[in-house]
């Protein structure tokens, strides 16, 4: 009787588990399906599937251009967020310094906060400073937002490494210097090509920002965002469907390295993987 | 080779190395060696905490010295301070002409082998040892002979490509051991490097490590808490407890001559007879006995072993003997520890033979030469 009731309940869960998922992601399989309907957007069942929107898309040379303008600012960005996150994530793991605490919570606040207020004030900056804006700008935004994501992961690597390695290396006459390329940067290897994809796709779909960023040259969610005003065209579900996949693949990616530098990502991780994914 | 097998597992000698050469019955000749390391009233406190006060201590060239201490006694922290990781409140560290406490880690001619073996994990085991070799720059050549011998040295050459997630923790044990010693360091410390091993392999590479510092004829020092152990391996055993040293001496002079009751207390097992001299006649409860000894309170250290179970009958005049009775037996094997429960409630415990049957009503006789003289330990945290 009881192990009745448990099956039945399980099968409710499951059903519920489905609903779920067709919530979360019939949508983008409907897109990605459109994106092969001969008659374009209208019309379901599709009847002929066929690649001429994919066609279109690569002879569509302002679009091409947007993906440009969106690879170099989200690699930028990326070595910027980098350049600067990993240096405050070994602040925060070594140094003690007064207000450590405070820098701690205000380092993840690009995070938590809007991108609209990261993208206005950063406007009222380059006003204020009469920079012209253009894709430089949208870089140091992007960089900005993103260096949270690299300053926590790094940080959640460091947290993790055994420092009588480090010990062990001055101890065989490595310097400091030394030892932090040889030793250090090796065993976080993993947290850092997972923070440097991240970033990259964080950067590659982020429009809060760039919004208010832009100059004269588009990124690719901006061309997308422009084009959809004057209607959806199949074009635009094909380019979206690209760049679903390239984000998939580096998420997937990001999340094996993740996997496989520390067992399983402890739920601290997930709340800012959620928190990421609420920013873009 | 079977001769100095002990009870644990080493019997099986293709594993154990270099046991041949193990001199057997070996006091170690250290009046005429010159002092290597020299620690002069080295403090140490982390906040209010006092972990190290005022600390000197020598080792000498070539010397197997056993920092011995339980687990909060600054063992570790001292070791660490020699080896540059921390840095002392105060006093100095020397070592031949050279301030010592004032390089940092990577110029000191000190190397350490970590408590957890601390081995990269992303170099092999030969990358691993070459790491300080690469470091300072030596030709490939001499890097790929003197990792070739230090590998063969702690028989690892067979791993040499693994990487140290592959290999097992008295494998690790002995990489590290070979990446120190690489490097020929004047001095090698050593912290807890055995506690992570099981008891019979732990056994096996304290023969090991001792043989092998032997024959490189460099100064350790020897971290543990392992009286045992300390035994075992040391040319001398420095006792530290919270923070202060309690006796540095020889094992055999430490433990037939105990200066304090906690270390006769902490080295072996041991009888603490409370007395009172009075003109040349010691008094501790029932027991007298006559003294050269100043009048006044006393403490007296009575190891097990050094008590006697008599039959009745017998007559020894220079003995003191005391009438018990028997509370509890717990056999080690060749011997028992028996505690006895004395007239004038003294309770004794006694090594003796291991006997087939249980007893009850026991004559017990020692020494008085047996008693030892402690002072009391100041009382501390």
């Amino acid at each position: 009787m009881s192990s009745t009731a448990r099956i039945s309940n399980s099968n409710w869960l499951f059903l519920h588990a489905v609903c779920v998922f067709a919530f979360l992601y019939l949508p983008i399989a409907v897109l990605i399906l459109y994106s092969f309907n001969r008659e374009g957007v209208g019309g379901f069942p599709p009847h002929h599937l066929t690649l001429d929107w994919y066609r279109t898309l690569f002879g569509d040379g302002p679009m091409w251009d947007s993906v440009l303008n969106s690879l170099q600012v989200a690699a930028v960005a990326m070595a910027i967020s980098l350049a600067l996150g990993i240096p405050a994530a070994l602040a925060l793991d070594r140094a003690q310094f007064p207000g450590k605490a405070l820098f701690r919570r205000l380092v993840l606040l690009p995070l938590i906060l809007p991108g609209i207020i990261t993208g206005l004030s950063l406007l009222m900056l380059f006003n204020l400073t009469n920079t012209k804006l253009s894709l430089a700008t949208i870089i140091l935004g992007h960089g900005t937002a993103l260096i949270s994501v690299a300053t926590t992961e790094v940080f959640a690597g460091l947290q993790k490494l055994d420092r009588s390695q480090e010990e062990a290396s001055l101890d065989l006459g490595a310097n400091y210097w030394q030892t932090f390329w040889r030793i250090t940067v090796p065993n976080l290897k993993l947290p850092i090509i997972g923070a440097a994809l991240l970033i990259f796709t964080l950067s590659m779909d982020e429009i809060a920002v760039s919004f208010f960023l832009i100059g004269r040259d588009n990124t690719l969610p901006l061309e997308i965002w422009g084009r959809l005003r004057r209607g959806i065209t199949p074009e635009i579900n094909a380019v979206s469907a690209i760049i679903f996949v390239f984000s998939l693949v580096a998420i997937v990616l990001w999340y094996r390295l993740r996997v496989r530098g520390e067992g399983q990502p402890d739920v601290g991780t997930e709340i800012t993987a959620a928190a990421e994914g609420q920013m873009v | 080779m079977g001769h100095f097998v002990t009870a644990g597992g080493c019997s099986n000698s293709a594993k154990s190395m270099i046991t041949s050469e193990i001199p057997m019955a070996s006091a170690p000749e250290l009046k005429s060696r010159t002092t290597l390391l020299s620690v002069r009233k080295v403090a140490k406190q982390f906040g209010k905490n006092v972990v190290l006060k005022e600390i000197s201590l020598e080792v000498a060239e070539g010397e197997f010295l056993t920092i011995l201490g339980e687990s909060g006694s600054g063992k570790t922290t001292l070791l660490r301070i020699i080896a540059g990781f921390e840095k002392a409140s105060a006093g100095e560290v020397w070592m031949g002409e050279d301030r010592l406490d004032l390089q940092p880690p990577y110029r000191r001619r000190v190397n350490t082998v970590f408590q957890n073996y601390a081995l990269f994990p992303h170099l092999t085991v030969e990358q691993n040892v070459a790491y300080g070799l690469r470091v300072a720059k030596r030709p490939e050549s001499e890097i790929a002979s003197r990792i070739a011998e230090a590998l063969e040295k702690v028989k690892m050459s067979a791993h040499a490509k693994s990487k140290p997630s592959k290999i097992s923790g008295g494998q690790q044990q002995r990489v590290a051991l070979a990446r120190a010693l690489v490097n020929r360091p004047r001095l090698l410390l050593l912290d807890e490097p055995l506690s992570a091993l099981d008891a019979n392999l732990r056994r096996q590479m304290q023969v090991e490590l001792k043989a092998l510092q032997r024959e490189v004829g460099i100064s350790f020092i020897f971290v543990t808490h392992d009286q045992e152990e300390a035994m075992v391996m040391s040319d001398r055993i420095a006792l530290l407890r919270s923070g202060e040293l309690e006796q540095v001496a020889t094992p055999r002079e430490i433990y037939g001559r105990p200066a304090t009751a906690y270390a006769a207390q902490f080295i072996g097992h041991t009888n603490l007879l409370k007395g009172d001299v009075k003109s040349g006649v010691v008094c501790c409860g029932d027991l007298t006995w006559t003294s050269d000894r100043p009048d006044g309170p006393v403490l007296f250290s009575l190891r097990p072993e050094n008590i006697r179970l008599l039959s009745q009958t017998a007559s020894l005049p220079t003995l003191v003997r005391v009438q018990g009775k028997v509370v509890a037996q717990a056999f080690h094997g060749a011997t028992e520890l028996i505690r006895v429960q004395c007239a004038g409630g003294l309770v004794l415990v006694v090594r003796a033979p291991a006997s087939t049957s249980p007893l009850d009503e026991v004559l017990l006789a020692f020494s008085p030469i047996d008693a030892i003289p402690v002072t009391k330990s100041a009382e501390r945290i």
